[in-house]
């Protein structure tokens, strides 16, 4: 949750000139869950990234969340940075917000429940929103569970509101959804990234644990994409306490995937996708 | 539309009779390819009726006094940490509260992972050939319309009488179904609330025998005797 250490009175408040002074000393100090402005700042800058190409960096503090509008062809990199995180996420159309995630289709459609690298998150009009376009969390992700409410975080850490240290995952997507103009409404199912769920033969929900600290995934906007994310306990998590870590967010200038991608020719289902994606932006002048 | 063999009434068909006994209160037919919604009030329970057998109903629910509350899988799923929905199952809004029960099921399992089938992810799932055929999402438009419910209110529903397994490696789809002429469902309403049902037209998958049959829906009031 965000570090309020070093805040509260540290001089005299009594004159403008005073509190002006005490206001501005509070600025350049560095912790751990901040944006890094400008992007190509960014001490945590990944080592395959070109720091000039970054159009968003920031570290969002667990439990936390962020948001964005972004370009088609950027590309995310979520990092869990201790192994601890769980990052829900929420993709909209920036075009048209009612063209939203849709879990039934995202698993549906290329005949896989679980996500991994090649993955494509689908709108529920016949389209890709954003790719998965690489994995280094070991598959450890979930489509099935979504985020905590507020009911039930009281009931199992004694309190679920945004601000607390025990926050609700669903809180937390209101909030970024909120930001970008969005209401409850327009918060569909959302898939989380870090932590892993399995079906038993008996469909049992499984729990298969984390990818380890500094796990990455990175996502492809493939088209202009309004990006929620909440960093929030998973639902399913078995430790006994609220289990939580910062998420890096890492994205840069790169390109919509294309036919030469592995992905785009995955699966024929997929491929329609990419066209009907392809031939909508076609229209609108979008490249 | 095309009228098939399918669009006539067959013997085989098996309307049955409520499974909670109580006076009725509705009592209608959803016909093959069509939308259907009714409020139902706290404590009545509405029978699902597979008529025809293997007839996917999809299914959404939302609070009667609040759209923005509304039926989630996710929360549904997470909180039962079971993939399918069995006899038991809450239903639950997005923030975990009640909406429904089932309080009688007469199918090994039911779907909740699947989803509806839209003219647009048949584009996908068929060939760009399918773009006309009539589809689940287009009951929902419709049918929502009319309660002031559109695409930012739909999201991923209940297929009763649908069949999607989940195999070990992740893979999933819609096979062939489990249910038969004159299998139920039963579903308590835990508060007052807004039932809409799509009577699944689809024809490229196995959800509906590859023929659209009706649904019946009987909602009592157990209350109030029969």
């Amino acid at each position: 949750m965000t570090d309020d250490r070093g805040a509260g009175r540290r001089s005299s408040t009594a004159t403008l000139t005073q509190a002006r002074d005490d206001a501005r000393s509070r600025a350049d100090t560095a912790v751990e869950a901040m944006p890094y402005l400008p992007p190509a700042s960014s001490p945590y800058t990944p080592a395959d990234v070109d720091p000039s190409t970054l159009v968003w960096a920031e570290t969002v503090a667990g439990p936390g969340y962020t948001h964005m509008t972004v370009a088609r062809g950027t590309r995310i990199r979520l990092e869990d940075v201790t192994g601890d995180a769980c990052a829900h996420v929420v993709v909209l159309s920036a075009l048209n917000p009612g063209e939203r995630l849709n879990v039934a289709d995202t698993q549906k459609i290329p005949w896989q429940a679980y996500l991994g690298a090649g993955h494509p998150l689908l709108s529920g009009d016949g389209r890709v929103l954003a790719t998965v376009v690489a994995d280094a969390a070991g598959g450890h992700h979930d489509a099935f569970c979504g985020v905590t409410t507020i009911a039930g975080n009281i009931e199992r850490y004694g309190a679920g509101a945004a601000h607390t240290a025990t926050a609700a995952g669903r809180e937390l997507l209101l909030l970024a959804a909120a930001k970008e103009g969005l209401t409850p409404r327009d918060v569909p199912p959302s898939v989380s990234f870090f932590k892993g769920v399995r079906v038993a033969p008996d469909g049992a929900l499984e729990w298969t644990g984390d990818g380890g600290a500094g796990a990455t995934v990175d996502l492809v906007a493939e088209m202009p994409l309004t990006v929620l994310v909440a960093n929030a306990a998973h639902p399913l998590d078995p430790a006994e306490g609220y289990r939580t870590g910062p998420v890096r967010v890492h994205a840069w200038a790169a390109a919509a995937s294309s036919a030469s991608d592995p992905w785009w020719t995955a699966t024929p289902e997929r491929t329609r996708a990419y066209l009907n994606t392809q031939q909508h932006l076609l229209a609108r002048g979008i490249r | 539309m095309t009228v098939t063999w399918a669009t006539y009434e067959a013997e085989y068909f098996d309307r049955s009779e409520p499974y909670v006994q109580g006076a009725i209160v509705l009592d209608q037919e959803i016909a093959p390819r069509a939308g259907w919604s009714a409020p139902i009030r706290a404590g009545h329970v509405l029978t699902l009726v597979d008529v025809g057998g293997n007839q996917s109903g999809d299914c959404l629910i939302y609070d009667a006094s609040d759209h923005d509350v509304r039926y989630s899988a996710q929360a549904t799923l997470a909180a039962q940490r079971n993939a399918y929905l069995v006899d038991g199952s809450v239903l639950r809004d997005q923030e975990g509260a009640a909406l429904m029960t089932v309080v009688g099921n007469e199918v090994e399992r039911q779907d909740t992972i699947g989803g509806a089938c839209s003219k647009e992810s048949n584009t996908l799932r068929y060939g760009h050939h399918t773009l006309f055929h009539h589809a689940c999402r287009e009951n929902f438009l419709l049918e929502g319309a009319k309660h002031g419910l559109g695409p930012r209110d739909l999201v991923s529903n209940i297929n009763w009488f649908m069949n999607v397994p989940v195999e070990a490696d992740g893979t999933l789809g819609i096979v062939d179904g489990m249910s038969a002429p004159g299998k139920r469902v039963a579903l308590r309403a835990e508060r007052d609330v807004l039932v809409v049902i799509s009577n699944c037209p689809q024809v490229n998958n196995p959800c509906n025998d590859f023929n659209p049959t009706p649904l019946r829906v009987i909602v009592t009031d157990p209350a109030v005797a029969a």
